[in-house]
């Protein structure tokens, strides 16, 4: 993830790109003896946008996993990552996302895992004497998006990944940026046949160009009556062909266990939000978490297609606590109309005394002193909290407590039945002015005998 | 006059260097003369002269201190004992020693230890066994023999262990010293080099609780290069002061006596008796769950070490293999270098972590850690402590459980029992039997580390142990 100032689990910056080899490491990102991960809690967040964008359900925690292999580029030969295995907990799962003509393409899941090194071959490998390795690369986060086997033509992988680039670089995420952001394991399989995967290919065009070649090339064994076996192939850019990496394909032990050093990071409703928050997403990705969050259609529709208004609902929800549904409709119907009478000033007031104003709303519904508060709000003149406590309707709160004492009051007289009732009501609601309360309450008596 | 140096402990040592009758110099030499005369001992794997602390404000300004040689000291080798690390030179420092630097520690040099701290006698070393100053014929326990030696010798004030399974407590039990692993996590990790991740912790062992510590309070708290490193308190509100005169609960362990050996039976049943005597009260408890307690620790402690020694090819660091091979010989014929206990806790990880065994072995490890963390913190709302020895036998002479390494796993059996709850233990000298010492562990709640090392104090107050090697 170049978006990522730093690497997963140092401080080590990622822009690692023409700097001289090993240059850009650290005890951490080389595996030295006694260095710890600590994780890089922007990582989280940015996967989680990225989840977000997919519709994906996002786990209530981040874990993460030691995947056991030696390989020179890999420093502590093991890799920590967000997979352990199939059916594990990954960052997100299930998701969707629709192609141009409306075709679904599943997500199965989303996880994050550290980049290795990078094998250096002077000269090519065939003819280096040696293997060198460049740690500048190693511990970079990388995301791994898996989508279920949904795609029928060749094509339609390009136009996903083409699709799912520039969503990316809408929400920030930066990968059309450089080269090689984007790498893909393509597996594809020829009118049931074994699944073989196409390992490593960068960008979108090399993906339909390689599975292209793939479907030809595994028509033609289905014709000739050779059985196509499951494999792992790697695809040549330069000769436009795949070639087979593995004579034989067994199940890799990776021997997966906890990443002890990195306890679970727990990710509440209240983090996703704030991530949902900082989005430049479409209007369909505002319209769907407005939505998600219980907003009526209509109002949906007016939140997600005005910005600053969408801004406000998602700086109030993300802070407050507040229902989401009744928020998002006072934004979009009352507090909309008063903006657009005034011109639609900027929406740039203090927010938490804009959530006052629409808690006390959402409390005593009093109509009118929300829309002068509202536009004081939009004027800039500043709001006295206090004054926008939620009014309590005291004779309302009256009869609810006769009611429910009724009996308890049949032995008290006078004084003492005045008192053992406004010791209740105080108790629901201490904040009361007392002596309107005494009136209030001592007239009701009377009036009952 | 120098005798007198060593003859004072640690908190002694720094009131007069603050006062100023003592030069941090003069006492560094001190300590360095007495490492060069007990060679034999073999408790140092590397030994430094002098360099002066800048930080004369330092709050123990001026204490020489030994390190175990598994935790990393900048421009110092740290060899984890191993041919792997023989020539490595950590560019960092530990966490807990850029602490102890910056309070105005100068380092005594690095002490010779188990090969990554895989053993409990101390004879897993590369560099030869270490040799207990109570019997130059006996293992002085390990992993961190040298520390703990160091620190009975008297060829340091204290030192710094490491603790996975018993590896402080067990060589200070077969010492006369004071061994405590904080809590998991009290203690910053970073620059430890990691034998078993979820197990160890790095703590102190010293001549006496107080000194314990002292050093304690400088090493310990919450660090960012170590995401398990907390400054937590406490969850349970029993952290008041400790009444005086020790009227607390502890319970003992009557399931595994039968491992105990005849003489540390009769010198732990008379401390108890003696506690007893002086109003600490004690009460058996049975828990089923430490029967399987010994076998899943190696399981755990296996497993992670296979992936924590991973790193070790020779590509970076260590010995280098021959270049112009294939990588995969390369890195095959550099793990060679591990010695043999090392090799065998690799093969097993990698064996129980592999798909079929893994829920066999691993799985089943984590769900008896699970239960029997569970049962002890239930246990510790009716006691303040956990009352065994530390050790069941007396330290044996050198080679000879040599074939016989499931006997020497069994002698962890107490030790073992915090690392899998990540509770607080420390093990007090609390006699002597046949000339060598023995050693009571007490094991607090997870958290309380200062609640136990006042109970520990009290203790050791009450049971009045007093004896030094004679070498």
């Amino acid at each position: 993830m170049v978006s990522l100032k730093s690497k997963l689990f140092c401080t080590c910056p990622t822009d690692y790109r023409g700097k001289p080899p090993n240059t850009n490491i650290c005890p951490i990102c080389t595996g030295l003896p006694g260095a710890l991960p600590v994780l890089n809690v922007k990582a989280v967040e940015e996967g989680l946008k990225i989840a977000v964008a997919l519709h994906a359900e996002p786990s209530s925690a981040s874990y993460f996993f030691r995947k056991s292999y030696f390989y020179p580029d890999l420093p502590k030969n093991f890799q920590i990552t967000q997979y352990d295995k199939a059916g594990g907990v990954p960052l997100a799962h299930d998701g969707y996302y629709t192609l141009k003509k409306g075709k679904t393409i599943r997500i199965e899941r989303i996880h994050m895992e550290e980049d290795p090194g990078r094998i250096y071959y002077e000269g090519g490998r065939g003819e280096s004497r040696f293997s060198l390795v460049d740690y500048n690369r190693s511990g970079i986060a990388l995301v791994e998006i898996v989508t279920s086997p949904d795609f029928t033509e060749p094509g339609e992988a390009r136009e996903f990944l083409e699709l799912l680039q520039k969503n990316l670089d809408e929400i920030g995420i930066n990968v059309s940026e450089y080269e090689g952001s984007v790498r893909c394991d393509a597996n594809i399989s020829y009118a049931g046949g074994e699944r073989v995967e196409v390992k490593n290919i960068s960008g979108a065009t090399e993906v339909e160009k390689a599975l292209r070649y793939e479907s030809v090339r595994q028509r033609n064994m289905a014709t000739r009556g050779v059985k196509i076996r499951r494999e792992t192939r790697s695809w040549d850019e330069r000769r436009r062909i795949t070639i087979s990496s593995r004579s034989k394909e067994v199940e890799a032990e990776y021997r997966y266990m906890p990443e002890e050093d990195l306890p679970p990071v727990s990710l509440n409703q209240a983090i996703i939000k704030n991530i949902a928050l900082n989005m430049r997403g479409s209007f369909e990705d505002r319209y769907r978490i407005c939505t998600k969050y219980g907003v009526g259609e209509e109002a949906a529709k007016r939140l997600a297609g005005d910005p600053a208004l969408y801004t406000l609902f998602m700086s109030i929800v993300g802070a407050s606590g507040m229902d989401a549904s009744r928020v998002g409709n006072v934004l979009a119907n009352e507090f909309a109309f008063v903006v657009k009478k005034h011109n639609n000033p900027s929406l740039s007031g203090d927010i938490s005394s804009l959530e006052t104003i629409i808690r006390a709303y959402i409390s005593d519904g009093d109509r009118s002193r929300f829309i002068s508060a509202t536009y004081s709000w939009i004027s800039g003149i500043p709001v006295r909290a206090e004054e926008y406590k939620p009014k309590v309707d005291i004779d309302a709160l009256i009869d609810k407590t006769l009611e429910k004492e009724i009996k308890n009051i049949g032995n008290l007289e006078g004084k003492r039945r005045l008192d053992y009732l406004m010791g209740q009501i105080l108790k629901v609601s201490s904040q009361l002015n007392r002596k309107e309360l005494y009136i209030k309450l001592q007239k009701k008596l009377e009036e009952l005998g | 006059m120098s005798s007198g140096i060593i003859s004072k402990g640690a908190r002694q040592l720094v009131d007069e260097l603050q006062r100023g009758s003592l030069e941090a110099s003069e006492v560094f030499e001190t300590y360095r003369k007495r490492i060069n005369e007990f060679t034999k001992l073999n408790a140092f794997i590397t030994s430094l002269e002098y360099k002066p602390n800048a930080r004369k404000e330092g709050s123990i300004y001026g204490l020489p201190l030994a390190i175990k040689d598994n935790i990393s000291t900048e421009g110092i080798r740290t060899t984890c004992a191993s041919l792997m690390l023989k020539d490595y030179m950590p560019p960092y420092d530990a966490t807990a020693v850029a602490k102890l630097k910056a309070a105005g520690v100068s380092i005594l040099g690095k002490t010779n230890m188990d090969e990554f701290g895989m053993g409990s006698s101390g004879e897993n070393s590369a560099f030869g066994p270490t040799r207990n100053p109570w019997d130059i014929e006996r293992v002085p326990g390990g992993s961190s023999s040298g520390s703990a030696v160091a620190v009975s010798a008297r060829l340091s004030p204290a030192a710094l262990g490491t603790d996975t399974g018993g590896s402080i407590r067990a060589p200070a039990s077969f010492t006369g010293t004071v061994g405590f692993k904080p809590s998991y996590g009290y203690v910053s990790r970073y620059g430890l080099i990691a034998y078993a991740n979820s197990l160890e912790q790095i703590g102190v062992i010293a001549r006496t609780v107080d000194d314990v510590a002292l050093i304690f309070g400088v090493i310990r708290g919450k660090d960012r290069f170590d995401s398990t490193s907390t400054d937590a308190k406490p969850l349970s509100n029993n952290e008041s002061k400790l009444p005086s005169g020790g009227h607390f609960r502890g319970a003992l362990l009557p399931q595994l006596s039968d491992l105990v050996s005849k003489d540390v039976r009769e010198a732990f049943d008379s401390s108890v008796a003696k506690l007893d005597s002086q109003g600490i009260g004690f009460a058996e408890e049975k828990v089923e769950e430490l029967e399987l307690a010994l076998k899943s620790y190696y399981v755990v402690a296996c497993c992670e070490a296979t992936t924590n020694l991973a790193r070790y090819d020779g590509v970076r660091y260590g010995p280098v293999a021959d270049p112009s091979r294939d990588w995969k010989s390369a890195i095959s014929e550099s793990r060679t270098m591990f010695g043999k206990e090392v090799k065998a806790r690799i093969m097993l990880g990698s064996y129980m972590l592999s798909s079929g065994y893994y829920e066999e072995y691993y799985l089943k490890a984590l769900y008896i850690r699970r239960n029997l963390k569970l049962r002890l913190l239930k246990l510790s709302e009716s006691y303040d402590f956990i009352y065994t020895p530390t050790m069941p036998v007396l330290p044996w002479k050198i080679g000879e459980m040599i074939d016989d390494p499931l006997q020497v796993y069994l002698s962890d059996a107490f030790t073992v029992i915090a690392n899998l709850t990540g509770a607080p233990a420390i093990s007090i000298p609390i006699a002597l039997k046949k000339g060598l010492p023995v050693g009571g562990q007490l094991q607090g709640r997870y958290g309380e580390d200062d609640r136990l090392l006042e109970m520990a104090a009290t203790i050791s107050g009450l049971l009045k142990f007093r004896g030094e090697p004679s070498i």
